[in-house]
């Protein structure tokens, strides 16, 4: 399964901090530790960026893939943020993703900037009309978005769809709506469409120490039904083992002893 | 509309090496796809067939097979030569069986005199075996590994009871190294895992996940090398991308088809075309799994195995 390192957020005060003063040592630890964890894919969450946005995702792309061989996952609804990023992306390390499009007029430029510059991008199934209510209205947004896509010339190969996971402790019935969908999007296509999901939205809002434990059991069910990607937390041990064994399981990773050294 | 081969794209691909030195160094691994089906990847190196030589004049070869070494076999380096020079063998496998206990127990000093004198008489890639005895080989590889130093040999067979000692020597002495382990994938990935560990590179390590001849055993080792081909090519598993050795000779020239005699087996016809026969298609079968080296015995069969790998890899 691929992953994708989320610890690269806004979010956190730390790199909210490092961003303002362009201050590149946290940021390139983080995503150090994040490669040698066995992150496949770094997560780069700048936010809305309303100011200077082109600057700091150029400047993130840089300072991060000077010190990672990874691609990017440039997470940004700033679409001329997210251009710049493309642009300074290093793609010897392989093709940047696109964090997010979805069925909202306002992020098609998404797929336009992803088949332009030969990117991959994350569909979120999420529409016009508000939170999807079950598995079913997320798959006919996602054909929506898939539709969209092939205007825009993107293969459907490189488009990621999102069923978007809600968190568990208010909206309970959703994670399995999400777990449907993620079998219904890989039948909307043949060869299956990929699917990632943003994994630990699923613990957001329960006590802190439960969250590991309810995203890594929350994978394993979402793996089972063929997940491609996740945007979760590599540092966090016994979600990365959890996510190995699941693989050894599924036939994915031929098993040896020492499988979690892996 | 015409017909468009279906082809298979692979994540993987087969670690590459060079052994031995100079100009008749040679380069192994480095497929991207399965054997032979170079219309779907890129195969830049053929399978190489070592010809196998041993320490002690062999006491258990059938005469059909030892007659070709008649004047040669009493002296490992002349037997070398011989080899190199007029059967034209591209490399050469001196398995250090006079070493066992229960043969002759020679030293790990006289194994080691025996390797200089092979790599005095001859230029082409050298791999280095021991008898298969975990204990002794731990200390007769070491040494033999030591008066290989700056050759660029392979040297093994390191296993799970004595790999640490016989990897510490390939790094000390820049060798290759063959890792074995007796017909389990997991056991093999584990093992090739606990080698890396110490600090030795995929791209120096050769994976024999143990031969077996036609009729005894043959469709476990098929499986067990395909498996591992396919672990590394389509699953991207680093640790399964060695390249494959096959064993072939020791395992065929041991079997009763290749000895019974034609009173004995009138209906089972020549008795030296079919040891030949035994020996190609046993290597024929660990090629098609996916082997990158292959060791054999008779003559024939190398040249046999040879015109057929030929075929496959022309044009």
């Amino acid at each position: 399964m691929i992953v994708i390192g989320e610890k690269i957020s806004i979010i956190a005060k730390k790199v909210r901090e490092a961003m303002t003063n362009r201050d590149p040592k946290p940021i390139q630890e983080i995503a150090s530790a994040q490669w040698k964890a066995g992150a496949h894919m770094i997560d780069v969450n700048i936010g809305p960026a309303e100011e200077k946005g082109e600057d700091l995702m150029t400047w993130m792309v840089n300072i991060i893939q000077e010190v990672v061989p990874l691609p990017l996952c440039l997470d940004t609804t700033n679409s001329n943020a997210l251009e710049a990023g493309l642009k300074a992306h290093n793609n010897q390390w392989g093709r940047a993703l696109i964090n997010s499009t979805s069925n909202e007029p306002e992020r098609f430029v998404m797929l336009e900037l992803a088949a332009r510059h030969n990117a991959q991008v994350i569909g979120l199934t999420l529409g016009k009309g508000g939170l999807p209510a079950d598995a079913e209205e997320r798959a006919a947004i996602a054909s929506e978005i898939m539709a969209r896509a092939m205007e825009y010339g993107l293969p459907l190969e490189d488009l990621f769809l999102d069923p978007l996971i809600l968190q568990v402790c208010t909206m309970q019935s959703h994670a399995m709506h999400a777990i449907k969908a993620v079998r219904m999007f890989q039948e909307l296509n043949d060869p299956p469409m990929k699917t990632v999901v943003g994994l630990s939205n699923i613990s957001n809002g329960a006590p802190k120490d439960m969250r590991s434990l309810i995203d890594r059991t929350f994978l394993t069910l979402l793996m089972h039904e063929g997940l491609t990607a996740a945007i979760m937390n590599p540092l966090d041990k016994d979600l990365m083992a959890v996510m190995k064994t699941t693989d050894i399981f599924l036939g994915k990773t031929l098993y040896a002893h020492s499988y979690l050294e892996m | 509309m015409a017909y468009v081969i279906p082809k298979e794209t692979y994540s993987g691909k087969v670690a590459s090496m060079t052994i031995g030195e100079g100009a008749k160094s040679i380069a192994i691994g480095g497929e991207n796809t399965m054997p032979f089906l170079s219309f779907e990847g890129a195969i830049p190196n053929r399978p190489v067939i070592a010809m196998e030589i041993q320490d002690i004049t062999p006491d258990d070869w059938p005469d059909n097979l030892k007659k070709y070494y008649n004047g040669y076999y009493d002296d490992a380096a002349k037997w070398a030569k011989f080899c190199v020079e007029q059967l034209n063998a591209k490399a050469i496998a001196l398995r250090l069986v006079g070493t066992h206990p229960d043969k002759q127990d020679r030293s790990a000093e006289d194994a080691a005199k025996t390797v200089k004198e092979v790599l005095s008489v001859v230029d082409v890639p050298l791999i280095i075996l021991g008898s298969n005895h975990i204990e002794k080989d731990a200390s007769v590889i070491v040494a033999a590994a030591e008066a290989a130093t700056g050759k660029n040999c392979i040297i093994g067979k390191a296993q799970e009871g004595n790999y640490k000692t016989i990897v510490a020597a390939a790094l000390a002495h820049k060798h290759k190294l063959i890792a074995m382990s007796e017909l389990d994938i997991n056991l093999a990935k584990q093992l090739n895992i606990l080698i890396t560990q110490m600090g030795f590179e995929t791209d120096r390590l050769l994976t024999d996940p143990m031969c077996s001849a036609l009729g005894y055993g043959l469709e476990y080792t098929y499986s067990v090398m395909e498996r591992i081909r396919l672990a590394a090519l389509t699953q991207n598993d680093t640790t399964m991308q060695p390249p494959i050795v096959g064993d072939v000779g020791m395992y065929v020239w041991k079997t009763k088809e290749v000895s019974a005699s034609e009173e004995d087996m009138p209906q089972w016809g020549s008795l030296e075309e079919r040891g030949i026969a035994w020996e190609v298609v046993t290597a024929m079968g660990m090629l098609l799994a996916g082997a990158n080296l292959l060791i054999m015995r008779h003559p024939k069969a190398v040249e046999k195995a040879e015109k057929v790998i030929e075929e496959l890899t022309k044009g």
